[in-house]
């Protein structure tokens, strides 16, 4: 990131979300002179230092990346030495985006076509390019489309596989890169090894002892729909807070009210940890516990305890451990962090080369990292640039624009994207316990010609109704946000439960609700007795 | 162009590196030289002098923090010249500030031979600012060196809440035009007390303790560890009371790849939550 000339923060308000790695981006941006060009619906933090915004309207993502697709090819930009031999399906790319030039699409992106052709040679004529996305991509009900879009255009260019040039999603929790990579998806086994394959699967089962299921398991969305279904009946929940943190609450809470059996293992008594039948107190991990995680750029590193967990809580590893001893799994014993961690080194390729003592001395490793003498891999995909490259060829995937799963209309006017705020964290678990300066607490982000159209006072509550729920909130103006669209954090779920209004479209693939576009009314909140209202009504009536 | 070249150190010869600064050759050479506003994250401000070297061919001292080293270059530490300003710059700050909770910055004077009652002038009195839960200010303790403004600014943060209003005696570090920090731009990452070399930036925790009379290092283990909250992976050095069992004060290592010593609110601040009771 600092040794980049180009940086695209696509749908990532990595200044407030992520606040360290927008240091290592303004250095190549102070020092090196690399430009900065923003695609979000908000005008984010840190937008100052960008030479190009891009004001997408939400959900128009994929259109505005074929759009600049589409320039690139136009103008013979594109980099035809690398997409002939490094990657396939161009063709059907080529023929996809030609319907999309920016003049035709303006009312599906939101973008003046100019922008869209300055972006378009920006990124096709830099040295190098880190395109980098964060929910803004992922949390759509196309979501994998939507970055399907994305990588689209790194494969048309050749900005992959170089150091300083590259796709990098954000990740925006310490161990969502790690969880992955440790097989806690259904499709895959540690070492982020498919599932279907065989020779993983053999690796593993020698190891463990075991046979593992050949059957690909089901992501979050599907189990929700098969606790609608009562094909699940429990559920064993570690470190989440689903009824505050998933779309379409009031559904999340019935469908969990009618589970047989919850279990939930987590550091606090969290709402969900209120539902559940057995709760299991857990330490701390970053502060209390011995483990790894994995950041964004697929570094490994340590976590050390440094505190004695509070009362009956223990470590994850042990509960998990303690668990399955009691219900008389063979061969299980509890074992340090570093026994586990080197039971994953013995069936993941990619982590072997990981020790622990490495891991200290170098401060953390990324993998792949396949040996002891290993240095680690800072960036990925490199073997595209060899001639003939080795291995499968990257594919171009086509991706058509969809509208997002809800629109505003008459009745629902606004539209309502989603985030995180920098002082905050998530439901809140973790981050309301400091003293942040400016407080935690939720506000409705309106800009000004909406609050004065409407009538709004700065700091009036108001009632905020999808065609899901409701909730009540104080008002405030943001030069972040546009007329027609409003803006909510998900972080305080126990003043503003945000998620009640949220819908639970999600992709189909990756099972990600769209919790960046939800169709809203703002009203006044009745005082005194008074009905509440519409604040077009009011605003009328003011008049 | 050379890559590497030698210069003179007090007559000894020493290898430099291109875009070395002369500091950079001392310190490899172990030659002791005091520095207050240099830190190796941020610009030097060239603002304290401490660090002053005579350079043949040069009327002036110049300060090793900033001047690059150039083949051939004969450097003089050890001149009376030189160690009557430094002793001089040590000399005119004991006399205006509060150097309390600033060991290092005592050790150095003591190690030039600084007398702290040389001069008797004004002392500074800049007051105490204490606006948030975060941290406090204590300006009295402040030497002007720019740290926390260049962190603050285009080095690290580039939020800009921190400038330096008035000239000469006058001159202090202030949040915006004399704002207190919530109504300022600051964002509270912390980055300024990290790099404050004094303690007049400190975090409200070591203030409080220290206040109570209940701040001890000796007796605080650091745990170098994860943080909890996104996907950056910053490194945290947890300072801990292990008798007690809380943390006292987050740092992050200077000589990690991804902080450089350098957090944002949550990771520097936002720990309090493993200290918080069932509620």
């Amino acid at each position: 990131m600092e040794n980049t000339d180009l940086i695209i923060l696509w749908g990532s308000n990595a200044r407030e979300a992520h606040p360290v790695m927008f240091h290592h981006m303004m250095k190549s941006i102070r020092q090196r002179g690399a430009q900065l060009v923003v695609v979000d619906p908000r005008r984010i933090s840190g937008i100052e230092f960008a030479s190009l915004h891009l004001p997408v309207h939400v959900g128009g993502d994929v259109a505005l990346a074929n759009a600049v697709g589409h320039v690139i090819l136009e103008e013979g930009l594109e980099n035809r030495e690398f997409i002939a031999r490094a990657t396939e399906g161009f063709e059907a790319y080529r023929e996809a985006v030609e319907k999309y030039r920016p003049e035709d699409v303006e009312h599906m992106t939101g973008v003046p076509a100019g922008k869209v052709r300055q972006l378009a040679r920006m990124y096709a004529q830099a040295d190098r390019a880190i395109l980098c996305w964060t929910l803004g991509i992922t949390e759509h009900h196309n979501a994998v489309q939507n970055v399907h879009a994305l990588i689209n255009l790194a494969l048309l260019t050749g900005k992959v596989g170089r150091y300083g040039s590259g796709l990098a999603p954000l990740r925006g929790q310490n161990n969502v890169q790690g969880g992955g990579d440790m097989g806690a998806l259904p499709n895959r086994l540690p070492g982020f090894q498919d599932l279907t394959d065989p020779a993983a699967r053999k690796r593993c089962e020698d190891a463990w002892g075991l046979p593992v299921p050949e059957k690909v398991g089901k992501h979050q969305t599907a189990m929700f729909k098969a606790m609608a279904d009562g094909e699940i009946r429990a559920l064993y929940i570690i470190g989440e807070n689903p009824v505050q943190s998933e779309a379409n609450l009031h559904h999340v809470r019935g469908l969990f009210e009618g589970l047989d059996f919850l279990l939930v293992q987590d550091i606090f008594l969290t709402p969900t940890g209120e539902m559940a039948d057995v709760v299991l107190p857990a330490s701390a991990s970053f502060a209390e516990a011995e483990g790894t995680v994995t950041n964004s750029e697929r570094r490994v590193q340590r976590l050390r305890p440094a505190l004695k967990p509070p009362g009956e809580a223990r470590d994850d590893l042990w509960i998990v451990e303690e668990l399955a001893i009691r219900m008389g799994v063979p061969g299980w014993t509890h074992r340090s962090a570093e026994e586990a961690w080197d039971e994953l080194r013995r069936v993941s390729p990619i982590h072997a080369g990981m020790s622990y003592r490495r891991l200290e001395e170098l401060g953390g490793l990324q993998w792949p990292c396949p040996s002891e003498d290993h240095p680690g891999s800072p960036f990925l995909h490199a073997r595209l640039w060899e001639n003939p490259i080795s291995g499968k060829r990257a594919p171009f995937v086509t991706a058509e624009h969809e509208p997002t799963a809800e629109q505003v209309d008459a009745e629902y006017p606004f539209m309502l994207t989603t985030g995180r705020r920098l002082a905050d964290y998530n439901t809140g678990v973790q981050s309301r316990h400091y003293a942040a300066p400016h407080g935690h607490r939720e506000v409705l982000e309106m800009c000004e010609e909406d609050m004065d159209r409407l009538g709004f006072q700065e700091g009036e509550l108001c009632r905020v109704s999808s065609r899901r729920g409701k909730v009540e909130v104080q008002v405030s103006r943001s030069r972040k946000v546009r007329p027609g669209l409003l803006f909510m954090s998900l972080n305080h779920p126990d003043e503003v439960p945000t998620n009640l209004l949220t819908l639970d479209a999600t992709d189909p693939v990756a099972g990600t609700a769209e919790f960046k576009a939800t169709a809203v009314r703002v009203e006044r909140v009745a005082t005194q007795g008074a009905d509440s209202h519409p604040v077009e009504e009011a605003a009328q009536q003011n008049a | 162009m050379a890559d590497t070249f030698q210069v003179l150190i007090d007559g000894h010869e020493a290898i430099a590196h291109e875009g070395e600064t002369i500091l950079d050759v001392l310190r490899r050479a172990q030659v002791e030289t005091p520095t207050l506003c240099t830190h190796e994250h941020l610009t030097p401000a060239k603002a304290c002098r401490a660090c002053v070297v005579e350079l043949k061919g040069s009327r002036a001292l110049v300060a090793s923090c900033e001047r690059k080293a150039e083949p051939g270059m004969e450097v003089r530490t050890d001149s009376e010249r030189v160690q009557n300003a430094r002793r001089g710059v040590f000399e005119l700050l004991l006399s205006q500030n509060d150097v309390s909770t600033a060991p290092a910055l005592a050790a150095q004077a003591e190690s030039v031979g600084a007398d702290p009652g040389r001069y008797r002038g004004q002392r500074y009195e800049k007051g105490f600012f204490d606006d948030n839960q975060l941290y406090v200010r204590d300006y009295d303790k402040c030497i002007l060196c720019y740290r926390c403004v260049e962190a603050c600014g285009p080095d690290v943060q580039n939020t800009f809440a921190l400038t330096v209003s008035g000239r000469g005696f006058d001159a202090g570090i202030a949040a915006g035009f004399g704002e207190s920090l919530p109504d300022s731009a600051c964002v509270f990452c912390g980055n300024c007390v990290a790099v404050c070399p004094t303690g007049a930036l400190m975090d409200r925790r070591e203030h409080s303790l220290r206040a109570e009379g209940r701040w001890d290092e000796e007796r605080y283990d650091v745990v170098q560890t994860t943080c909890s909250y996104c996907g950056v992976g910053c490194q945290l050095e947890l300072h801990v009371d292990r008798a007690s069992n809380e943390i006292v004060k987050v740092t992050s290592p200077m000589d990690h790849s991804v902080t450089h010593g350098f957090l944002c609110v949550k990771g520097r601040y936002g720990y309090s939550f493993v200290e918080a009771g069932g509620d």
